[in-house]
């Protein structure tokens, strides 16, 4: 028996000195260093922080990383979309086409509101108008639809919200394309030389589509009951900004309150406005079989709706921060409450 | 060391609100403010833990320790409500194979997406786009939508994209076991490559042996809070003994039915306070590794005989007891696995001290120092009442020229074949 309790002495663990273990530990070193070699040769790495609370620009720095993803997740939602329906991309415009007309028919035929070529008019704010209809119902539900990969997969969780609006933003270029070949049918030319307007009054309607759908997607996730709330604002909405009626019919009464600025802070209003300038391009008319002429659109120069645009869109890139902190704010709970 | 840390977790505590019924609406919220239910749950508590570059460090735990808790919150899925986790290079996490994928698309195009959503830029995954296909075995199904294939398919495809990510840091959460022996395999080399490659990785697993074969270091959590952490053999250690203590506490809360086999019967003490927990009723005492060389040199020969002998001290009396015994190598493979339920050896222990001896009559390995744990447990396998983890060896010296594990008893004759 003392034979065994020698060679335990030699072969058990509790000798942690032995040749053997420091061998095994200097081999262990050896090979960390040289992982440790290899990985630098990676390169420079970024930190990241994983809090409650992390600051707005390594948020926003984020995000630009994973502009890539943000393709991948418009492109998904574009494909899934219209996926096994038999007339498939077609929708996307068969359905602005019928709105279209039923709105056509009702305001120009047995409204008879008098605006010529009203099918232009109410196209040209109509584009604006589903745009961002279409970014907010399909943002608001971004986050809560999407819960499996939010459970599951570290990624900047706005781009969800993001990626809704830029789907909606491909549409948008789509029914552009329509219009176009509507305007040509029809031969009404825009006003060539203003064309460039419509670049600072999209990018604000973007801008100012992108707040809402981060901000209303974080809130949804919380109380379900935004998605039939924004579906409601929407239908107000609609009726707040002129699209089916001309702005010079509410200018005199507003003008009578004083509330001018207050239909024009409504950041659609003015992006529409610039849309019906520069494509439908009839600022002033003459009623059919009189002298009267009629101020359709805001009797302003171009200078004055760049302004408007750009007061949206410098408004709209703040009021996108805000929803940027609430999104941190609520994003940390996302995955408990899903 | 010139090494640096590649996740630094810094007091994290992560509390969870238990509603016990979850209200949604703005109507609800409104009716039922003030006097909306919850419980407070922490699921990590004050963690401080460090992982240096290029390691690779297994958690350990029982279900509900707070691992995959502690994993989400390493990959930025959850934010930790108190303290902070920095995280140097690019993370990717593998929390559920496949998780992002969109049933509607192709392979093809959910392999772009998902990529993306790891952090990998369009360019590389075009340039590795064959080498994922190929991993994952989907060459002739690639184009057809993801909701076509199997479930194999489903969990292959997304371990091939994981993989491809290379991050610099892994976040592994149970996700190794899936696929048959052969995809297995290739997903254990992928793992062992990205070591050789000085990436880190933090995995999440209850299989013991999976962490002492692949990992540098190990960590044990419990009920939220990091108990231990050091050597693979120690955690797992400490991890069976968690087990053990719980099941001891377990068998004192709620004591085992009558006639029951289970040691601790005669404790009934009243359900709600464990307060025996830990209580062993069978304790291993001593174990001794014995072969003819004893004494004389600290090795054995191959194709020599070994005993083991084990020293146990019974509390009390307890019926059907199991030892078992395995024998792993140095890289934490099983090499040997056995038990006298096997063995057909029933025991019904007697209060009071006894040993039982294993005895290999002769033991067929070449080169190598091998770990010998023991344990003993009730026949149901349900209690572990003891459990020693590779605190005894054995060493085997090869005389012969012959190279390998298993010596393997070979004749050889080799001739010209005659031509009549």
């Amino acid at each position: 028996m003392t034979d065994v309790k020698n060679d335990r002495a030699a072969m058990s663990s509790d000798i942690s000195t032995s040749g053997d273990d420091a061998d095994a530990a200097s081999e262990h070193a050896r090979v960390m260093q040289e992982r440790v070699a290899r990985a630098a040769m990676r390169g420079p790495k970024v930190t990241r922080v994983v809090a409650a609370k992390i600051a707005l620009r390594p948020r926003i720095v984020e995000l630009w990383r994973s502009r890539e993803l943000l393709t991948f997740l418009v492109r998904k939602e574009i494909k899934v979309k219209y996926k096994n329906s038999v007339l498939g991309f077609l929708w996307s415009m068969l359905n602005p086409a019928l709105t279209l007309v039923v709105y056509f028919l009702v305001f120009s035929l047995v409204l008879k509101n008098g605006i010529p070529s009203f099918g232009i008019y109410l196209f040209s704010g109509l584009l604006i108008w589903n745009f961002f209809s279409t970014s907010m119902t399909s943002a608001t539900s971004a986050v809560v639809s999407n819960g499996g990969i939010v459970k599951k997969v570290a990624f900047p969780r706005e781009i969800l919200a993001l990626s809704s609006v830029g789907s909606a933003a491909v549409f948008f270029f789509f029914q552009g394309v329509v219009m176009a070949l509507f305007m040509l049918a029809l031969s009404h030319s825009p006003d060539w030389g203003d064309m460039w307007l419509l670049i600072p009054a999209f990018v604000a309607i973007m801008v100012f589509a992108s707040a809402m759908a981060v901000f209303l997607s974080a809130v949804n996730v919380y109380f379900r009951d935004t998605q039939h709330l924004v579906e409601v604002l929407l239908m107000v909405w609609f009726w707040a900004v002129p699209i089916v009626y001309a702005f010079h019919t509410v200018q005199h009464g507003l003008e009578k309150l004083h509330l001018v600025w207050l239909y024009l802070v409504d950041p659609l209003a003015p992006v529409i406005l610039t849309f019906q300038r520069v494509l439908y391009n009839i600022p002033v008319y003459t009623e059919k079989g009189t002298t009267t002429t009629v101020q359709l659109l805001p009797a302003h120069g171009v200078i004055w709706y760049a302004t408007c645009d750009i007061a949206v869109l410098v408004a709209s890139i703040g009021l996108l921060m805000g929803a940027l902190v609430v999104f941190g704010r609520l994003e940390g709970n996302f995955a408990e409450e899903l | 060391m010139t090494s640096s840390i590649a996740v630094d977790i810094v007091d994290v505590s992560k509390r969870f609100r238990l509603y016990h019924e979850k209200l949604t609406s703005v109507k609800e919220r409104i009716l039922r403010a003030g006097r909306n239910p919850f419980e407070d749950f922490w699921a990590l508590r004050d963690v401080v833990f460090q992982v240096e570059e290029g390691e690779t460090v297994g958690i350990l735990g029982r279900n509900g320790s707070g691992k995959s808790t502690l994993l989400k919150c390493i990959s930025g899925i959850l934010q930790p409500t108190e303290g902070k986790v920095v995280v140097r290079g690019n993370l990717a996490a593998l929390l559920e194979l496949g998780a992002g994928f969109q049933p509607e698309l192709s392979g093809r195009d959910n392999i772009y997406l998902n990529a993306s959503l790891l952090g990998m830029s369009t360019k590389e995954v075009e340039r590795r786009f064959d080498e994922i296909v190929a991993f994952a075995e989907l060459e002739q199904f690639i184009d057809n939508q993801v909701k076509f294939y199997s479930s194999g398919m489903y969990v292959r495809l997304g371990f091939a994209v994981a993989v491809s990510v290379e991050p610099d840091v892994l976040v592994i959460d149970e996700v190794l076991a899936v696929g048959d022996e052969n995809f297995q395999r290739k997903c254990l080399d992928r793992i062992k490559s990205f070591q050789d490659e000085g990436r880190t990785i933090v995995f999440v697993t209850h299989a013991a042996d999976l962490v002492r074969q692949i990992c540098d270091r190990a960590a044990v959590l419990d009920d939220g809070r990091l108990i231990g952490s050091g050597l693979p053999g120690e955690c797992i250690r400490m991890f069976r003994e968690l087990l053990v203590e719980a099941d001891a506490a377990h068998e004192a809360a709620w004591p085992a039915e009558p006639g029951g086999t289970e040691g601790v019967s005669g404790e009934g003490e009243g359900p709600q306070e464990p307060r025996v927990a830990g209580f062993r009723p069978i304790q291993l005492v001593a174990v001794d590794v014995e072969h003819p060389g004893s004494g004389t040199r600290p090795y054995l020969l191959p194709g020599e005989p070994l005993s083991v002998h084990v020293a146990f001290e019974a509390i009390e009396a307890v019926p059907d007891v199991i030892f078992v015994i395995a024998v792993h190598n140095k890289n934490g493979d099983l090499v040997f696995g056995s038990d006298t339920e096997i063995l057909e050896c029933p025991f019904d222990a007697p209060k009071g001290a006894g040993r039982a001896d294993f005895i290999f009559e002769n033991v067929p390995l070449l080169d190598g120092t091998y770990d010998v744990s023991i344990g003993a447990r009730s026949r149901s396998g349900g209690t572990v009442y003891d459990w020693r983890e590779q605190q005894d060896r054995f060493e085997v010296m090869n005389p012969g020229r012959s190279t390998g594990i298993v010596d393997m008893r070979l004749r050889v004759e080799v001739r010209a074949a005659s031509l009549s």
